[in-house]
């Protein structure tokens, strides 16, 4: 029988599983919603904006494994998804995008809503597709899961022409397989670089496992929890590996790097090897390469062989799925103990104790995060920004299952929280949801706030609200004199007003006491709710190894430093 | 490490966009392109691609990864400068007056270049070969004044007798481990 285009598009995604897309319509892709009734099984969640429509998608790919599918229209809807594609990249989340077009004889004649979607999403896509023909949509979309969800994940945009998803009607055949001869991603790793690596493990003194969102992507939780005990090897997570590794099992140091725990920088300043499962040394991570690891020689695994060696040059390289190359390591390595170096690293912990919190009067950013990692018992999926939410967040939530942070780490979005929750939740209804937020970025979605109340999303929103950019402000105030030059919000909205605006339940907690009543009653009930946290506006995230630094720079808190006591002292 | 020029042939998809998605990539990592030469391959809906790239090993290392990850990219490979055949072609229109031809015809003899075309105050010259001897005769014609030059860039191709030791092939994604042990 013979489909138009929409309707190839709609029987595609029910071939690779699909059930729920995130997406806003107009003209060139409204043919597309004009078949998604006969779809019922098709669950389309109408955002306000379609950067929330590619956000979503992103968190529901991450809470889930799935592919996460969001649809948007030419020209400015197609433009406003930028930004989600762009961190889904960054992130390599599998994503499916797709987007209408103006009708073909239009393309190149700048019609209204025309934008080149295919050109400007290039360096953001893994792949993407002009689709001409309705005959060639449903291999484009096969082609284009595939791309997204093997290998290195990422996004893949197929956009569709008007005139090819109303007029052109095809006879609907979907292929069993990809044929693309530039495509062929290596999953095993090769056996004698495995050989290679299980001797330098067995011959390390002070290895460090750094564990990535690879870890995640791959699932590969237990065999990197395996080869941690088998050889007791102390695992540092990146800020995407977070909750890859429980993070009160004995041998988790924490995160790295620029706001990470100093024991966990000077660690790997004193290791002899780093294992590099599915990290790619971002600059946040290394700071200056230079003085990076000067001490370790480094194996490093990754199923992209272009993250080998780019930033930091590896000594053992294996290309591979984390999980197979894992596995066919695991048998080779030795049992052992490294009992020095966990007390090294337990001494590490005392002497810089990154992850206290002074006692105060105060409400704490970071105590707001900490009691909320106790009341949900280190649960909840977190969903966050970019900024001292996020930093707080990594670092006082005390995460015990896996797979549970969702965060713009490689792209640092600002509002990518109040959308990816959405996602997620979506993904996940039966975990609890907790999107912590900047007051910052919240402001620059929350008008996908309509999308949780209009679909009963239950996202609890925890504002940290501080009146500022906080995390541009802590940079002016350590490096441009604190001159606080447009991070000041001097004129937030009500947010609890906003909530009832919305109609859903907010409250605001000025006061320490308050937290832990807040968030319980945040959990007991139904819906989407915001709790709007009032913390104390000038609070900076420690420790910081500033941009470009090494850990020799490394800033602690300043009242660490004091013997002055404990409370208002901030020594700054 | 040395900066040097290095030459890199990929084997893509004959499809609309490719050479857009290749010279974007260029562009976004930085790595700095002397040459490009596209043209059909002995396969049907394959082209060939031949860059001259400058860098180090390094540099070029990651041009060869980065390649490799474009969905349209089918084979990539460094060539190695001593077993490689390369040639470029340019046309060179010069001044050229009755008085001063016989000259040029001379050295485009000894050149084995062609004259293409003639009028009365101006020669083309077709010359093919590496672009040192394409440089070498631009420059001994300059005297004469040059009112145009178009060069096409270096297309390479491995000797056939060396094909294994020429193609350091990166198109196997696993060619990284076996290069680079401790």
């Amino acid at each position: 029988m013979k489909l138009t285009g929409a309707q190839i598009v709609c029987e595609s995604l029910l071939r690779e599983g699909v059930d729920v897309a995130f997406g806003l319509p107009g003209g060139a892709i409204l043919p597309l919603y004009g078949a998604l009734p006969q779809y019922p099984q098709l669950r389309h969640i109408l955002v306000r904006h379609e950067q929330g429509a590619a956000m979503a998608a992103d968190g529901y790919a991450r809470a889930t494994g799935r592919v996460g599918v969001c649809f948007a229209t030419s020209g400015p809807g197609a433009t406003n998804l930028a930004t989600g594609i762009a961190c889904a990249y960054m992130d390599s989340v599998p994503v499916v995008i797709i987007t209408g077009q103006v009708p073909r004889p239009a393309i190149g004649k700048d019609a209204f809503q025309e934008t080149d979607i295919t050109g400007i999403t290039l360096p953001i896509t893994k792949h993407n597709y002009l689709v001409m023909q309705a005959s060639e949509i449903s291999t484009a979309i096969k082609e284009a899961f595939h791309i997204a969800s093997t290998g290195r994940p990422g996004p893949v945009l197929v956009d569709i022409p008007k005139d090819v998803l109303l007029d052109e009607k095809a006879e609907f055949f979907y292929p069993d397989s990809v044929d693309l001869r530039g495509y062929k991603p290596t999953l095993d790793g090769h056996p004698s670089q495995i050989q290679k690596a299980a001797k330098l493990i067995a011959k390390a003194e002070r290895p460090l496992i750094l564990a990535g969102h690879g870890v995640i992507l791959s699932r590969a939780y237990e065999e990197a929890m395996e080869l941690a005990e088998k050889a007791q090897i102390p695992v540092i997570t990146t800020l995407l590996g977070i909750s890859s590794f429980p993070t009160d099992h004995f041998l988790n140091v924490g995160m790295p790097g620029m706001h990470g725990m100093a024991y966990a920088s000077i660690a790997i300043n004193e290791a002899d090897l780093l294992i590099s499962l599915g990290m790619r040394f971002d600059d946040r991570v290394t700071g200056r390469i230079s003085g990076f690891a000067p001490n370790a020689k480094v194996i490093h695994v990754d199923v992209d062989p272009s993250e080998i060696s780019k930033n930091v040059k590896a000594t053992v390289p294996i290309v591979g799925d984390l999980k197979r190359v894992l596995r066919a390591m695991l048998p080779q390595i030795q049992p052992a103990v490294h009992t020095e170096w966990v007390q090294r690293i337990e001494q590490l912990r005392q002497e810089h104790p990154s992850m206290r919190i002074r006692e105060t009067e105060k409400l704490l950013p970071q105590y707001v995060l900490r009691t909320l990692s106790e009341v949900t018992e280190g649960k909840a999926i977190i969903v966050t920004g970019v900024g001292q939410h996020q930093m707080w967040a990594a670092q006082h939530y005390g995460f015990k299952e896996p797979n549970s942070l969702i965060t713009s780490g490689g792209l640092g979005a600002m509002g990518f929280e109040v959308p990816a929750a959405i996602g997620a939740k979506v993904g996940k209804p039966d975990r609890p949801v907790w999107s912590i937020a900047g007051d910052g970025g919240f402001q620059m979605t929350l008008c996908d706030l309509a999308t949780a109340v209009e679909n009963n999303i239950g996202v609890k929103y925890a504002i940290i609200n501080n009146n500022f950019l906080g995390m541009v402000r802590q940079w002016q105030d350590f490096f441009y004199n604190k001159e606080y030059t447009a991070t000041s919000y001097t004129h937030n909205p009500d947010f609890v007003k906003l909530a009832e605006a919305y109609g859903i339940p907010g409250m605001r907690v000025t006061d320490k006491t308050q937290v832990e009543t807040s968030i319980r009653w945040a959990m007991e009930t139904p819906g989407p709710v915001i709790v709007d946290f009032m913390v104390e506006p000038e609070e900076n995230v420690y420790p910081m190894i500033p941009s470009g630094g090494s850990v020799n720079e490394l800033l602690e808190e300043p009242w660490q430093e004091e013997s002055s006591p404990i409370g208002e002292a901030r020594g700054r | 490490m040395a900066e040097r020029n290095h030459t890199i042939v990929a084997l893509v998809e004959d499809r609309p966009g490719v050479l857009n998605r290749v010279a974007s990539l260029f562009r976004r990592r930085g790595f700095n392109i002397s040459s490009l030469a596209v043209g059909q391959s002995e396969q049907p809906k394959l082209s060939r691609m031949t860059f001259v790239v400058q860098g180090d090993e390094d540099t070029v290392e990651q041009v060869t990864k980065q390649l490799n990850k474009l969905i349209d990219v089918v084979k990539v490979s460094e060539l190695q400068e001593e077993d490689v055949v390369a040639r470029e072609l340019a046309l060179i229109k010069v001044n050229a007056t009755p008085a001063n031809r016989s000259e040029i015809f001379q050295m485009v003899d000894i050149f084995r270049a062609n004259i293409v075309d003639v009028s009365a105050h101006s020669l083309i010259i077709e010359v093919t070969g590496e672009e040192d001897k394409i440089t070498a005769l631009y420059n001994l014609l300059r005297p004469f004044g040059i009112k145009e030059l178009m060069r096409t860039g270096r297309i390479a191709m491995a000797r056939g007798m060396r094909e294994g030791r020429a193609e350091r092939a990166k198109s196997s994604t696993n060619g990284a481990s076996e290069n680079d042990g401790p």
